[in-house]
């Protein structure tokens, strides 16, 4: 029943991504440069700092939190990804997590705020973040190549877009589950707004917005891999690589190195919400 | 010196108020509005004033409006319309800053629920009001500190609330309404969370704080025996409206509705009404200067017509009673001219007038004379008779109206 009349839908996407690219790249460029300078930032210190620091760094964070046994875990999982020689991958990989964990965070718990205190915008908010979570990533790949050019920063932003939501949804919730009674008394006893949110809100709902840190921390991992394919380095490079050239042992390597990140960021940040 | 005032004060839960408003205008109740339009009367037309240092208990069942309406005294909930005046000030009419200055410093409240800090200590808890203020720290520290002092905790100061038990929760919910020092205090359903025990322990805690501070508390409960207990004066509220406000003693012997009625349905009233509620000024009094006449006072007891009089000095302190029988017998004896407290009863005691009918009743029982009262001056205020005592008793139980006793006791005089 359709032949007749289809609506050119593609078409107008293509035109307009066209139009943007031709007439806006200077807003792009705009917002890529905070990016850039963030990742560049990270990305140089973390390969400039002797692994031994860094190692002993995350070991101390580890015992902090947790305790002595995620502390030698990360040890033995860092010193095996340098003998695998992936350290250097391990770090510009972990640079673009962090800096798009940062930009998440800076706009996602903002938006998540504004979401509980309103249900009008949490209304618009829940299907942008729904689509931002379940739009396959290759959708909006080019797009964002063609508006920002290939390289760690067009990964970084696509890394931003999928893993952005978890952190919004949970300041959300976590703000939202703070009893009533608490923040009537706050009010009662002569609280602004703003006292209300920082000294009553917040804190109480830090436990679950770390655990929506926590998610988009895993979720900003496993879009590595994904990222590499619009040519951002770290360790998804290697797994690309094998992938093209039917390298089966240098895509394990890969793999297995994001594998243990993984795990020691999870197990670090877990800890940190459950002794909040 | 009336410090809040509240007038003709309404709430209305719902998308229309003004719809609703309407309807209360052209008469419909709270159930036909609710039935036509889906909104919630809260409040429905409440008016009061509470007295400068006074403990004024709002008592309802649940529902009954009496939540909603402590919150609008500090705008936790706004009117839909009416006043709330404190010391004159319109509450209702404040800007949000003048509101939150209002809130800092005039009115404090403790809560059903604790509603402490979880994230804060016992010390930062009872703080939290000062630090909203930005008083500075060491001030902060030492006025939370001293609050924590008036109800025990002190030594508890770095714990968190949830190393608490309830009561001792609820003294830090207690302490930091204190903190700020506030000339109002709004308690709402403060200690129905507790156990009876604890309760009743918190409730005299309050009463021997109060004597100290004369605070003007607003306690919302729901128990009628906690209302009698540390209430100067009650308001009764059902479904949304005040339906009568007094004394616990003008309540219970003179109850508007049977709604108020059913409330105090189980109520010992011994326990509540005391001798100078039901004391009445109907017996002779002989007033001497120095030594009395018998002589005049057998004639005053002759024309009046009673049997007794009661003997008071110029100051009015009462100094014994005397019957007609004993006075006639000094008389017979032929000692003209010697003092009156020759016929003084003896043994006759008087009691206070904020001594409950419990207990006087021993007295009231075992005398065959009316009992005197007097004051803590010891300045005689009149008498409760045998009769006065069983008609209270018999008008609390069943209901008797008012009226028809104060027309017999007019009738006796």
């Amino acid at each position: 029943m359709f032949e007749e009349g289809v609506i050119p839908l593609d078409i107008w996407v293509s035109q307009s991504v066209d139009w943007l690219v031709n007439n806006h790249r200077d807003v792009f460029q705009a917002i890529k440069w905070p990016i850039e300078q963030t990742l560049n930032g990270l990305d140089s210190g973390l390969n400039a700092v002797h692994p031994i620091i860094i190692i002993a760094v995350v070991a101390v964070v580890a015992w902090r939190f947790s305790g002595i046994g995620l502390a030698i875990f990360s040890v033995v999982s860092m010193v095996f990804i340098g003998l695998l020689g992936m350290w250097v991958d391990t770090m510009t990989t972990l640079a673009m997590v962090l800096s798009s964990v940062l930009f998440c965070c800076l706009a996602g718990i903002p938006l998540g705020i504004l979401a509980a205190r309103s249900d009008r915008f949490d209304k618009i908010l829940r299907p942008i973040l729904d689509a931002m979570q379940t739009t396959p990533a290759f959708v909006y790949l080019v797009p964002i190549v063609m508006l920002f050019s290939v390289g760690n920063v067009a990964g970084v932003l696509a890394t931003i877009v999928f893993a952005m939501p978890p952190i919004t949804r949970l300041t959300n919730l976590g703000i939202r589950q703070v009893h009533p009674e608490l923040v009537e008394a706050a009010q009662a006893f002569g609280a602004t707004e703003w006292q209300v949110l920082v000294r009553v809100q917040v804190p109480l709902a830090l436990p679950t917005i770390l655990a929506g840190l926590n998610q988009t921390i895993m979720m900003a991992l496993s879009m590595v891999v994904i990222a590499a394919l619009i040519g951002a380095g770290g360790l998804g490079s290697p797994v690309i690589l094998g992938l093209n050239t039917l390298d089966i042992g240098l895509a394990v390597v890969g793999g297995l190195g994001i594998v243990l990140i993984a795990m020691v960021l999870d197990r670090i940040t877990q800890s940190m919400a459950q002794k909040k | 010196m009336d410090k809040i005032v509240v007038e003709n004060l309404f709430k209305i839960f719902g998308p229309q108020p003004s719809k609703a408003m309407e309807m209360i205008k052209k008469g419909h109740d709270k159930e036909s509005i609710h039935e036509k339009t889906g909104m919630t009367v809260g409040v429905n037309d409440a008016s009061f004033t509470v007295q400068a240092g006074e403990i004024f208990v709002i008592m309802g069942l649940s529902g009954s409006g009496k939540s909603t309406i402590v919150r609008m005294l500090n705008r936790l909930i706004e009117p839909t319309t009416g006043r709330v005046l404190v010391d004159g000030k319109n509450v209702t009419d404040m800007k949000p800053d003048e509101l939150v200055d209002f809130r800092l410093h005039t009115m404090s409240m403790v809560f059903q629920s604790f509603a402490l800090m979880p994230h804060m200590t016992v010390l930062e808890n009872a703080a939290f009001g000062l630090e909203l203020a930005n008083v500075d720290k060491a001030k902060r520290k030492e006025r939370a500190l001293l609050a924590l002092e008036q109800v025990g905790l002190e030594s508890w100061a770095n714990s968190y609330p949830n190393e608490l038990s309830g009561g001792m929760q609820q003294r830090v919910g207690l302490a930091r309404g204190l903190a700020v020092d506030p000339d109002v205090l709004l308690m709402d359903e403060a200690f129905s969370a507790l156990d009876p025990l604890i309760r009743t322990e918190m409730q005299d805690e309050l009463i021997k704080l109060q004597e100290k501070h004369k605070r003007t508390i607003v306690f919302i409960s729901h128990d009628l025996d906690e209302a009698l207990r540390i209430g100067d004066r009650i308001a009764i509220m059902e479904g949304g409206r005040i339906v009568q406000v007094g004394t616990p003693e003008e309540i219970l012997q003179n109850p508007a509705d049977d709604y108020v009625r059913a409330f105090f349905r189980g109520v010992d009233p011994t326990n509540v009404i005391s001798a100078g509620d039901i004391v009445r000024d109907t017996y002779p009094t002989v007033i001497i200067t120095k030594t009395g006449s018998l002589r005049a006072a057998h004639e005053l007891l002759s024309s009046s017509d009673r049997d007794y009089a009661y003997v008071i000095d110029a100051q009015r302190r009462f100094l014994g009673v005397v019957s007609s029988e004993g006075i006639q017998q000094a008389l017979e004896k032929g000692a003209k001219d010697s003092p009156l407290s020759q016929a003084f009863i003896k043994d006759a005691h008087s009691v206070q007038l904020d001594d409950s009918m419990q207990d006087i009743l021993p007295e009231v029982a075992s005398r065959y004379f009316p009992v005197p009262v007097v004051n803590e001056e010891n300045v005689y205020k009149g008498v409760v008779s045998k009769n006065r005592f069983l008609r209270t008793l018999h008008r609390t139980e069943q209901d008797r109206a008012e009226e028809s006793e104060e027309l017999e006791a007019r009738q006796e005089a």
